[in-house]
């Protein structure tokens, strides 16, 4: 029963909970390495890792990729994409149902990889970007790289086969009168993101190829000694790296979409716009790539041409800001979780988009590149936007997705301790990056203490929270049921507005511009009986 | 020159490279916080009321002339942050006839500094290498992890080339102070100017994860006036 249910799954529904469970144990080991992390930065010398250097950078890449490739795409993508986008279209279900399948159970081969590579010989302490000549034969002679290439393999097979379902389904099985200008927002990230893990990941599965090839069977594509060039390796991955920071967050862009409308009870404020701005982020996405390698000894010109076409980038990214806020105006407001989550998206995101634009400049980034400042940037627009927006999906659809409420005041108190958390722990990083604190380093000079200290204080913070949100979804699922009935905080968060606050205005009977809320909760398996119908 | 505690901003500049960095990043900040604090005071406002609103304005939904000027607007800000960023881009880059060549060549886990332009007796080229002092043999007054046995030596006032490159894994040679930092690639020879103006000692640290002891290669670079650098070159 079980086993024919979850194991041989075909069903969307039942993929994305597993997705779900999957990132959420994904997730739970990635802030626990970034807790120690923390911990062991908490002040000048050797602090809980007994000076064993190797171990901390083997934790910095096991947080990067876990939090990569195994929170944030599964659960953005995986998880509420294969829920949502169905629903949202009006189909039952996804387009290649076994496709769907396999692309689920490669994920867990993958940790089982990652996991390995820690546990044999001296792992792989090479940062997430796997940079050879470090992660070359000479430098890193176990098999532990070996094992996480294969793990991003696998990670870029599962998101590969997933993204090619994605743009099928969306692309076939839309219902009657969804044409592509009226499909939800959050479809549209989807789609956008589907068509960017398209495009980018057979370029990083080359890179890393190459560099198995070039550790395994004496090629030398990146071995100076052989005629190779490790800067080509930079090129593939950060062709494939620049744009996967947009595959995180784009599909965060679609979910606070749907919460920004919904809880001002207004449409979203320039829906095609919308659209618009997340395709040319997606497009300009692919051609900056070298903004991440402003320092390798590229050419002056080229610096300038990354510069300028990093910097349009916030012209996409602006517009996207000021329709959430113009979608806010003169709405009318309420502040349940996902909506405070929301807002704190929209001011933290920016705030990273800020100092996005001040990392854009090469000139600039002589001071900024491979420093603090640069950490405390991508946190803020990845622990915070999307991160951020995977909560705030949390909070927006879990109820209709599993039928039973959450604790609407444990889950405020979980947004506020996160909220401070999170700043406290990523605003000294620009402080400390300012003066020159390089990225990556287990130990570091005295002067640097005050700030370290200060952010390992948030990053406790953090972790309560996260813990919290953990007895959230323990409650939810336990004591869910009895909130269903007149629990102030329920009715509170109950979701009347999501009707009212579509598209019913036009004509007389209901339709809305997302039908998720419309169905039954949970939805049934096989969600619509009759297509439903988009007019 | 070396990090302060509680610091919340740029070390001080020695170059005519940093203070330009200096100048530009004060010059962006100017923007983007007035970009901020217009976002967040729009924020702001527009939740306060809304959340007092019983009726929401469902028909706002799109604005042909406000979607013009978000759009416009922000690329003129961007406009006027590019052209400073390209000149220092393009001032920084340039290396015109330096008086002098140091080489910093990377290796796991010490820096190999070379003094091309000059010989010492037996006809071969200075050159020494440089590592981290470590905890147990520091002395009153230095730093850890940042002081180092050897030091770059070189004279102020004079146009200094470096010349960096690596033996085994990428490094990078970064001296906040100077305003430099740029990769040791192994294969390739990578170059940045430094005028250092006034006496001093500057620290910076590999700047690009080289393997285990990636925090423990620091780089000292002390400068002196001219005579004295001719007698410490007459010592080597």
């Amino acid at each position: 029963m079980y086993i024919q249910r979850w194991l041989y799954s075909t069903n969307a529904k039942d993929i994305a909970i597993l997705y779900f469970i999957f990132a959420i144990f994904s997730g739970v080991i990635g802030s626990t390495m970034s807790l120690i992390i923390r911990l062991e930065l908490a002040a000048p010398g050797n602090q809980i890792l007994h000076g064993n250097h190797q171990l901390f950078n083997v934790l910095v890449v096991g947080h990067a990729l876990l939090m990569i490739f195994f929170l944030v795409m599964p659960g953005l993508v995986g998880g509420f994409g294969n829920y949502m986008l169905p629903l949202l279209i009006g189909a039952s279900d996804m387009s290649f149902a076994r496709l769907n399948n396999i692309s689920f159970w490669l994920l867990p081969p993958a940790l089982v990889c990652l996991v390995a590579s820690t546990l044999i010989e001296s792992w792989a302490g090479t940062g997430w970007t796997i940079y050879p000549p470090l992660s070359g034969i000479q430098a890193h002679s176990s098999p532990s790289v070996d094992l996480g290439i294969f793990a991003i393999h696998l990670t870029s097979i599962s998101s590969l086969l997933g993204a090619i379902n994605f743009i099928a389904t969306s692309y076939n099985m839309r219902t009657n009168g969804m044409s592509y200008s009226k499909m939800p927002l959050f479809v549209w990230a989807i789609i956008i993101t589907a068509v960017m893990l398209l495009l980018s990941l057979p370029v990083l599965t080359a890179g890393v190829t190459m560099l198995l090839m070039d550790r395994n069977f004496n090629t030398s594509f990146f071995e100076v000694a052989g005629g190779g060039d490790p800067v080509l390796y930079q090129h593939l991955f950060w062709f494939f790296g620049h744009p996967e920071v947009y595959i995180l967050i784009v599909p965060g862009f679609g979910i606070i979409s749907h919460i920004v409308s919904t809880y001002s009870k207004k449409p979203v404020f320039g829906e095609i716009s919308m659209v618009y701005a997340m395709a040319s982020i997606a497009f300009l996405g692919f051609l900056v790539w070298s903004h991440h390698m402003y320092i390798v000894g590229l050419d002056a010109d080229t610096r300038a041409y990354f510069t300028s076409s990093t910097m349009v980038i916030a012209v996409p990214t602006g517009i996207k800001i000021f329709s959430w806020l113009a979608t806010l105006y003169g709405g009318s407001i309420r502040l349940a979780v996902p909506m405070l989550y929301a807002i704190a998206f929209l001011f933290l995101f920016t705030i990273g988009g800020l100092t996005g634009v001040a990392l854009a400049n090469a000139s600039l980034d002589v001071a900024f590149h491979d420093t603090y400042y640069v950490v405390g940037h991508f946190h803020y627009v990845l622990s915070m936007g999307a991160i951020f927006s995977l909560f705030a999906g949390y909070y927006y659809w879990s109820p209709q997705i599993l039928g039973l409420y959450f604790n609407e005041r444990l889950a405020q108190i979980q947004f506020w301790l996160i909220f401070v958390g999170a700043n406290v722990i990523f605003m000294p990083m620009h402080f400390l990056g300012l003066q020159g604190m390089p990225r990556r380093i287990p130990d570091y000079p005295d002067a640097y203490a005050g700030w370290n200290y200060v952010s390992s204080i948030g990053s406790v913070i953090a972790i309560i929270s996260l813990a919290l949100f953990i007895y959230i979804i323990y409650d939810q699922l336990i004591n869910g049921l009895t909130n269903k009935i007149d629990n102030k905080s329920v009715v509170y968060s109950k979701a009347p507005d999501f009707v009212e606050s579509n598209t019913i205005f036009a004509n007389n009977s209901i339709k809305s511009a997302s039908i998720e809320f419309l169905l039954n909760s949970p939805p049934a398996i096989h969600s619509f009986n009759t297509p439903a119908v988009q007019s | 020159d070396v990090p302060t505690p509680w610091g919340v901003y740029f070390q001080d500049s020695a170059t005519p490279n940093h203070e330009g960095i200096i100048e530009l990043h004060d010059n962006i900040m100017f923007y983007l916080v007035l970009i901020l604090c217009l976002v967040s005071w729009l924020l702001f406002s527009i939740v306060k009321d809304g959340s007092k609103n019983p009726l929401p304005h469902k028909y706002l939904v799109h604005g042909q002339t406000i979607e013009i000027i978000w759009t416009i607007l922000p690329a003129l800000v961007l406009l006027v942050i590019a052209f400073p960023s390209f000149i220092l881009l393009y001032l920084c880059d340039e290396v015109i006839s330096p008086a002098m060549t140091i080489k910093a060549i990377g290796l796991q886990w010490y820096w190999k500094y070379e003094y091309s332009d000059f010989i010492n007796d037996s006809g071969e080229t200075i050159e020494f290498e440089s590592y981290v002092i470590p905890e147990d043999l520091l002395e009153d007054g230095q730093l850890p992890l940042l002081d180092t046995d050897t030091s770059i030596v070189c004279p102020v006032n004079t146009h200094i080339r470096f010349i960096v490159s690596a033996a085994d894994v990428i490094h990078d040679f970064a001296v906040p102070s100077l305003g430099i930092k740029i990769d040791a690639c192994p294969g390739r020879l990578n170059q940045v100017s430094a005028l250092i103006q006034r006496e001093g000692v500057y620290y910076g640290q590999c700047s690009e994860l080289c393997g285990v002891a990636h925090s423990a290669m620091p780089i000292k670079v002390e400068a002196v006036s001219l005579k004295e650098f001719l007698t410490w070159l007459n010592e080597q």
